[in-house]
């Protein structure tokens, strides 16, 4: 039978530094969860970010080589273009992918390269203490949008992966959320098949997953699932954006 | 009652740099200045003629700011080490447009990604240009929050007055560390120097172009020169220093910003034990004060430079005494803080073994 | 002169505000003071600390590595710096949370049941006043005045009532050490 609860072996036993409600914690297992079932742990490399799972190394039992911020979809283009067969995978927040890191992963998807992107999407700068992320919706209170995000000076949400979609090389792209059980088992299921996607050299593949910060956002865990449900969702609807199956 | 608050370090910086007339605020958070974007987020909010952006990163933030001082605005941009690296391109833009700027660095522990805890790694690029192409930075380097205040207004005043990006070379521990500190009367926006090259409209005049290409080499020799002669009379005109206990010394600790409280620190207790030990503190980092350095040759036997790093300002002491005297060097690099007990040890030791 | 003193706790105790009132008392009193909350990954876990220095002369370090005073208000907090305390120095523990005492014989050990007098005058979130108000008594870093203007001054703006109640509660702190002395 098999162990729910136990951990995978893609997974170091380290306690996680997150912080009570956050996906992070949930993602790292699913990710590797999905090593493990593909067999392909001792041939895959993690590009961790700049961003709270900028410790990822700690817990990913996988070779990794940190990018500078924003830059893992190119430090990981350069990595798998030299090991075509290996399985190279980057781990991104919503800063670091779809601000500092847009021009990067526009053209790492343009160019259909065979990497898996893990784009956690909170809605804030976790790791720098809750600023405007590029995904922040409007009217969403950040330290740097008093009163909340306001159009005409601050812009709108991006939504990366619709952009993302339109790239001829990108070949899947999904949005899922873990704040619910059932959302969790889709992510499970659209991780492993954008593993799958470079494994069966289609070309670039990326899951958004909608995932609760309680502590920037300022609510309980609880709280923070329902908002990512109730009001999230709204703005970045769960879908499969593109399968060129 | 004295009208001194206590306040941050960043946000003594953004108070004062609004008093400056800072209208213009582009910038990325990164720890340890995040404090300072979201004070000018918040002040600018509320004011109807200043402008707060949140740039997608730290190129966009410094290209933002060339695109307002063009404009004739009084723009800043702040970072830490990392995302101060990504600025050195439009940096040397600024400097060979001739456009004024201020660019915070709250140093962090570096190379790469490093940490959040206060360092001085980033002297040779800030002092040096940092950017490509033959240019240098007007870097002034406070100690205490009240500097912070005076130095932000005096940043504002070099750039406008020698139209060159200046840069403000603090680290991550003053950013965060209050102190009291008194804030001048805000300048009066209408009472500064016109800017007769900004590009705003050729409305009643012959258009302007602000650029960098200059493809004939005699031409690009030419800004050259200019950009030379120019910070020849900023070397002449602003190097500016602290001496501490220097008239009567043998000894002198040569060191900046954090360091030198640490180094002033250390100065006091190895006088108690009666040695002739003084501080010379520079102000300005680049242009480096080098002729009031060599001056004290005339009675200091050696001098010692503490850095929180691995020595690079020590280059700039050698440079200055030009062999006349031994130079040491005390290092701790990777954001360590050193006790003003362990650099006072340091400090004596080197004293006996010269004595002896 | 020149006192170091770290406050340190977990979020929601006040313990930065304890720190700021302290520092800005101080400040009235024209002495040089500094403040360094602790920042970034180190605030991580819900922990908050600060330190800060009073001192007659030109502060060179606002860190202090063997601080004279610690304040303690919870457990993590005693075993984090117990041995960081100046020999001969003082450690303050809300002994509402602490129930042990640290391993060492050379500094003095003030306890203060802070929750509880908090809870008794009425007003559980000012126990770091109540707490600021026993270190003062005791080391007498800043005069009491000093304490009392330097309450309004960082409340400026807040509700009458709640400047009245943090300075009655640095009063509680002050009578407890009376009493006990
Ligand atoms: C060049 C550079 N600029 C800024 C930073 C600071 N920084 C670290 S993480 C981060 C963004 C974190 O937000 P996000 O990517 O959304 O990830 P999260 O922490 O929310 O998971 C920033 C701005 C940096 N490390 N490097
Ligand atoms: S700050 Fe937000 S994203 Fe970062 S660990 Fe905490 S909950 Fe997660």
């Amino acid at each position: 039978m098999k162990k729910i609860f136990s951990r995978p072996e893609s997974l170091k036993d380290n306690p996680f530094h997150y912080c009570p409600g956050c996906g992070h914690s949930i993602i790292h297992r699913l990710v590797s969860e999905v090593i493990d079932e593909l067999g392909i742990k001792d041939r895959t490399i993690g590009v961790p970010p700049a961003g709270c799972a900028v410790l990822a190394y700690n817990y990913f039992d996988v070779d990794m080589c940190e990018a500078p911020h924003g830059r893992a979809a190119a430090v990981a283009t350069g990595m798998k273009r030299i090991l075509k067969d290996r399985v190279v995978f980057t781990y991104q927040g919503d800063g670091d992918i779809a601000a500092i890191g847009t021009a990067e992963t526009i053209h790492a998807a343009n160019r259909g390269e065979r990497i898996t992107a893990i784009f956690v999407n909170n809605a804030v700068y976790g790791m720098t203490g809750g600023q405007m992320a590029p995904t922040t919706l409007v009217g969403q209170e950040s330290t740097t949008t008093p009163g909340g995000r306001l159009p005409v000076r601050d812009g709108y949400p991006l939504d990366l992966s619709a952009m993302l979609g339109l790239a001829a090389g990108s070949a899947y792209i999904e949005r899922t959320t873990v704040s619910n059980p059932k959302g969790i088992m889709r992510t499970k299921k659209a991780i492993k098949k954008a593993f799958e996607t470079q494994l069966e050299d289609k070309g670039f593949a990326l899951v958004e997953i909608l995932s609760p910060c309680p502590t920037n956002w300022k609510m309980s865990p609880k709280d923070a699932a329902r908002w990512v449900d109730e009001t999230m969702t709204k703005i970045f609807p769960l879908k499969v954006i593109k399968d060129v199956a | 009652m004295s009208g001194k608050t206590l306040m941050r370090g960043t946000h003594v910086l953004g108070e004062a740099a609004i008093r400056a007339g800072c209208r213009a605020y582009f910038g990325y958070p990164i720890t340890p200045q995040n404090e300072l974007p979201e004070y000018m987020a918040s002040k600018f909010a509320k004011m109807d003629d200043a402008v707060f952006v949140q740039a997608e990163s730290e190129i966009a933030s410094i290209n933002m700011v060339i695109g307002a001082a063009a404009a004739g605005a009084r723009a800043m941009t702040s970072s830490s080490s990392p995302g101060i690296s990504l600025k050195q391109e439009g940096i040397s833009y600024l400097a060979a447009m001739e456009l004024p700027a201020v660019i915070v660095n709250m140093m962090r522990g570096g190379p790469g990604l490093g940490n959040i805890a206060p360092a001085q790694g980033d002297y040779f690029q800030a002092t040096r240009g940092g950017g490509h192409g033959d240019y240098r930075v007007i870097t002034l380097a406070p100690a205490y929050g009240q500097e912070i205040a005076d130095m932000a207004r005096q940043a504002f005043d070099l750039a406008d007055h020698y139209k060159t990006p200046v840069m403000i070379l603090g680290d991550g521990m003053m950013g965060q560390m209050m102190e009291p500190v008194e804030f001048p009367d805000p300048v009066d926006l209408a009472t500064l120097p016109r800017k007769e090259w900004i590009v705003n409209g050729s409305k009643g005049r012959a258009s302007r172009t602000i650029l960098s290409l200059w493809l004939d080499p005699p031409k690009e020799e030419e800004l050259n020169w200019r950009l030379a002669r120019k910070y020849e009379m900023i070397s002449e005109d602003i190097p500016d220093q602290e001496m501490y206990l220097t008239d009567d010394a043998e000894f002198v600790i040569v060191a900046y910003g954090t360091a030198a409280r640490i180094a002033k620190g250390a100065v006091h207790r190895v006088r108690e034990s009666g040695m002739k030990v003084g501080l010379y503190r520079p102000k300005t980092l680049w242009p480096y004060p080098s002729k009031a350095l060599k001056g004290l040759c005339e009675h200091v036997r050696e001098f010692l430079v503490f850095e929180m790093s691995m020595g690079q300002m020590v280059e700039d002491v050698r440079l200055a005494i030009e062999g006349q005297r031994k130079v040491s060097f005390y290092g701790r690099p990777g954001g360590v803080v050193s006790t003003p007990e362990e650099v006072a040890a340091i400090l004596s030791s080197a004293y006996n073994s010269k004595t002896n | 002169m020149s006192l170091k003193i770290i406050f340190s706790g977990f979020g929601g105790q006040g313990v930065l505000m304890m720190g700021y009132v302290l520092a800005v008392a101080g400040m009235k009193e024209d002495k040089h003071v500094t403040f360094l909350p602790a920042y970034g990954a180190e605030v991580r876990g819900g922990t908050a600390n600060c330190t800060v220095v009073v001192s007659d002369e030109e502060i060179a370090s606002p860190i202090a590595s063997s601080p004279e005073f610690v304040v303690a208000m919870n457990y993590p907090s005693m075993i984090k710096y117990q041995n960081m305390v100046k020999s001969g120095g003082t450690m303050f523990l809300n002994s509402d949370l602490i129930t042990e005492v640290p391993a060492r014989e050379d500094i003095n050990v003030i306890k203060v049941p802070a929750n509880t007098l908090a809870h008794e005058m009425g007003s559980d979130r000012s126990l770091n006043m109540v707490m600021l108000g026993a270190v003062r008594e005791i080391t007498d870093i800043v005069s009491g005045k000093s304490i009392s203007l330097a309450i309004e001054t960082v409340l400026e703006g807040k509700k009458q009532k709640l400047v009245d109640m943090n300075q009655k509660a640095v009063t509680v702190g002050v009578d407890f050490i009376l009493g006990s002395k």
